[in-house]
């Protein structure tokens, strides 16, 4: 049965690209009718159905709701303006509360609803688990804002934004590029595959730079509420610099304790402490002057940034973060490569995998989060690094 | 100086792990139960704070008052629907596991009405603290807030057991609760006056943990539910003073060795202390033995 639908779906393809290559055209009208006759299978039809996963709930939820939403802005935007090619976007997205296991759930329901391409997961750990599906499946993923080094293991994955080690060596450089830091202290966690990974990477990039590491502490999810030693190391080695390579929810804490304790450095962290200022009841001006490096900064003054910002804000009623910018960054990104590509809806699953993973090393894409981003067939895209600083509760670009 | 300031800050989490254990200790030595819903009242106690602070914009004594009430219910109420009637069941697995599924409810519910999202507590200790050398050495208000009350809570308990005569019925429950009975001790509503005391001291350790560590979670309780746990063992579980001994133990050898061993290790070290001593001491450090007559 299976096998029927698949040689049945791959006549209707090519008779679609004939059809096109014969100078038909529109790709709309067969695309309909490509529905027509193939209902009920779980790929093809006359709209490219896009999924995404992320934590809407949960400890990294401004992250998934961020991705959510920027998706959104993006596929709205497409369909305004007529689609691709044509053809016009189906998106839908579920919650995976920053777990594993329930990420594959949301996959296995965004399958069931006849996904095509997946947007996510949002967080590392739960895109890796989400690549062994679409790898079986040979599903066209890109993850916005999966970070982790194994997120793109697979040649069916690319991420939009940077890899953990990227992101350890962009930091290193900043902090030496601007003359930061003399000597720079590191709390990270260590039952965190994210966090492990920059950490290495940042120790690694600061051989025979202008800072020394002068403490190096972990911590664990398992002890992950008391930071004081951690902090305390810190100050007595003379830090004057704090890398945070970690996620907002800890850095919060972290940053109250060492408030408590009186100290204060510049605190430096990645795109895990973007959120912070969203904590409930969390006092933002211990956050003042904390710095990120960030793909994305919502006060630049590009009118494609100016755009996004205000739709996102009358929509969503919040200023948008760089996962909100990475989201709507991958959405173009997938049109793009389809164009590039001529693939079409009806096309299968695994067929629109293989015409888009060609079209992903081709194409140049200017975003939110980059101007002319190019990709690698291992997934990694080139793209410039970022820092923002927060002032007054928001971040301002450096 | 920067010893003491560690040792100082192993004193604070071990005064809370100490409280908490309080909790586990009365509970296991008089009911001869672990209730290991425990660490979740104590999360539900800091949402009541929260939650009553907001609404009286920053109130956070009403909202401590208000915990303690309501947590106290919450014990009773759970040991009234979920264990009592398990208390004759012919295996001791049945209430464990019963306990295991009220601390997995309440985290459920705290999921549902609050969400995971952390919220920031803020400290319901206002005092700044003390300051010594030049400022060198602080310690925290809320540090020395937490050890003072864990102490008077040691030195009440143990009055409240040794000089009342509900106190000198729960230990008679607790050696005998058959013979408990025939001296007409009423053995039900001693234990769930156990409960009741286990649950309101579950909302102190609340107020104190939140304020040390102010992020609040629907699973904030849970590993220092489990830390206490282990701590109530280390001291020997059943014994108040016990309690307090393996709390401050726990706390200041978790501080200590991530300060001087690892900070990666410091868990591995704690359960392997826990290990060792048991294995020296199966009673822990104050346990009595009890003959078991068969």
């Amino acid at each position: 049965m299976n096998k029927f639908k698949r040689v049945f779906s791959a006549v209707l393809a090519s008779a679609m690209v004939v059809s096109m290559l014969a100078g038909c055209g529109d790709a709309a009208p067969s695309g309909s009718g490509a529905e027509g006759s193939d209902a009920g299978s779980s790929s093809g039809g006359s709209v490219f159905k896009i999924g995404a996963i992320g934590p809407f709930t949960g400890a990294a939820a401004a992250y998934g709701n961020a991705v959510k939403n920027g998706a959104q802005i993006a596929v709205d935007e497409i369909n305004a303006a007529g689609g691709i090619n044509g053809t016009m976007i189906e998106y839908k997205s579920e919650d995976d509360e920053l777990n594993a296991e329930k990420s594959v759930n949301a996959y296995n329901t965004l399958k069931d609803w006849g996904m095509q391409i997946l947007v996510g997961s949002t967080t590392s750990a739960c895109s890796i688990a989400v690549s062994e599906n679409t790898k079986s499946d040979n599903m066209f993923q890109l993850t916005p804002s999966g970070s982790a080094e194994d997120c793109v293991k697979y040649d069916n994955v690319f991420r939009v934004c940077f890899s953990d080690p990227n992101q350890g060596i962009a930091s290193a450089q900043y902090i030496n590029d601007n003359n930061l830091a003399t000597k720079v202290g590191i709390i990270y966690d260590s039952s965190d595959v994210y966090s492990s990974g920059i950490y290495q990477k940042f120790v690694q990039e600061s051989e025979g730079k202008n800072y020394e590491i002068v403490s190096a502490e972990a911590y664990t999810q398992d002890n992950n509420t008391d930071f004081s030693v951690q902090l305390q190391k810190a100050k007595d080695a003379g830090a004057d610099l704090v890398f945070l390579p970690i996620y907002y929810s800890d850095a919060a804490l972290i940053l109250t304790q060492a408030n408590t304790m009186g100290y204060a450095p510049t605190f430096f962290g990645v795109d895990g402490l973007d959120g912070i200022l969203t904590v409930e009841n969390f006092d933002t001006s211990l956050a003042e002057g904390v710095m990120l490096l960030t793909p994305f900064a919502a006060d630049a003054k590009d009118d494609l940034t100016v755009n996004f910002v205000k739709q996102y804000n009358d929509k969503f009623g919040e200023t948008p973060n760089q996962f909100a910018a990475d989201a709507y960054d991958a959405v173009y990104i997938i049109k793009a490569a389809i164009e590039k590509s001529g693939a079409t809806a009806d096309m299968s699953v695994s067929d629109l995998c293989e015409a888009l993973k060609g079209a992903m090393t081709q194409i140049e894409a200017s975003g939110l989060t980059s101007a002319k981003m190019t990709w690698e067939a291992s997934g990694e895209p080139n793209k410039e690094p970022k820092a923002v600083v927060i002032k007054d509760g928001a971040y301002v670009s450096n | 100086m920067s010893f003491l300031t560690y040792l100082i800050n192993g004193l604070s989490l071990g005064s809370i792990y100490a409280i908490i254990a309080l909790g586990y200790t009365m509970v296991y030595g008089i009911a001869k139960m672990l209730n290991f819903a425990h660490g979740d009242f104590i999360m539900v106690g800091c949402y009541i704070i929260f939650s009553v602070s907001a609404a009286l914009s920053g109130n956070s004594v009403v909202g401590i008052i208000v915990a303690i009430i309501l947590c106290t219910l919450l014990g009773v109420t759970t040991e009234f629907v979920a264990y009592r009637p398990l208390r004759g069941a012919a295996s001791p697995l049945a209430v464990l596991i019963t306990a295991i599924g009220v601390s997995y409810l309440l985290e459920n519910i705290a999921l549902l009405i609050y969400g995971a999202d952390i919220k920031s507590f803020s400290s319901v200790v206002k005092w700044e603290g003390l300051s010594f050398a030049d400022g060198q050495l602080k310690i925290q208000g809320v540090t020395i807030v937490t050890i003072v009350v864990s102490v008077v809570i040691l030195v009440v308990l143990q009055l409240f057991i040794n000089k009342t005569r509900q106190g000198q019925a729960m230990l008679a429950a607790s050696e005998d609760k058959g013979a408990a009975t025939l001296m007409g001790i009423n053995v039900n509503r001693t234990i769930a006056l156990t409960f009741a005391i286990g649950s309101s001291l579950a909302a102190v350790a609340g107020a104190l943990l939140c304020s040390a560590y102010p992020s609040l979670s629907p699973y904030t309780g849970a590993m220092p539910g489990i830390k206490a746990f282990v701590a109530a063992v280390l001291g020997g579980i059943g014994s108040i003073p016990g309690a307090m001994i393996g709390g401050l133990v726990l706390g200041i050898v978790e501080i200590l060795s991530k300060t001087y061993i690892s900070s990666q290790l410091a868990d591995a070290i704690v359960f392997g202390i826990l290990v060792v001593v048991l294995l020296v001491k199966p009673t822990g450090i104050l346990g009595k033995q009890i003959q078991e007559k068969v």
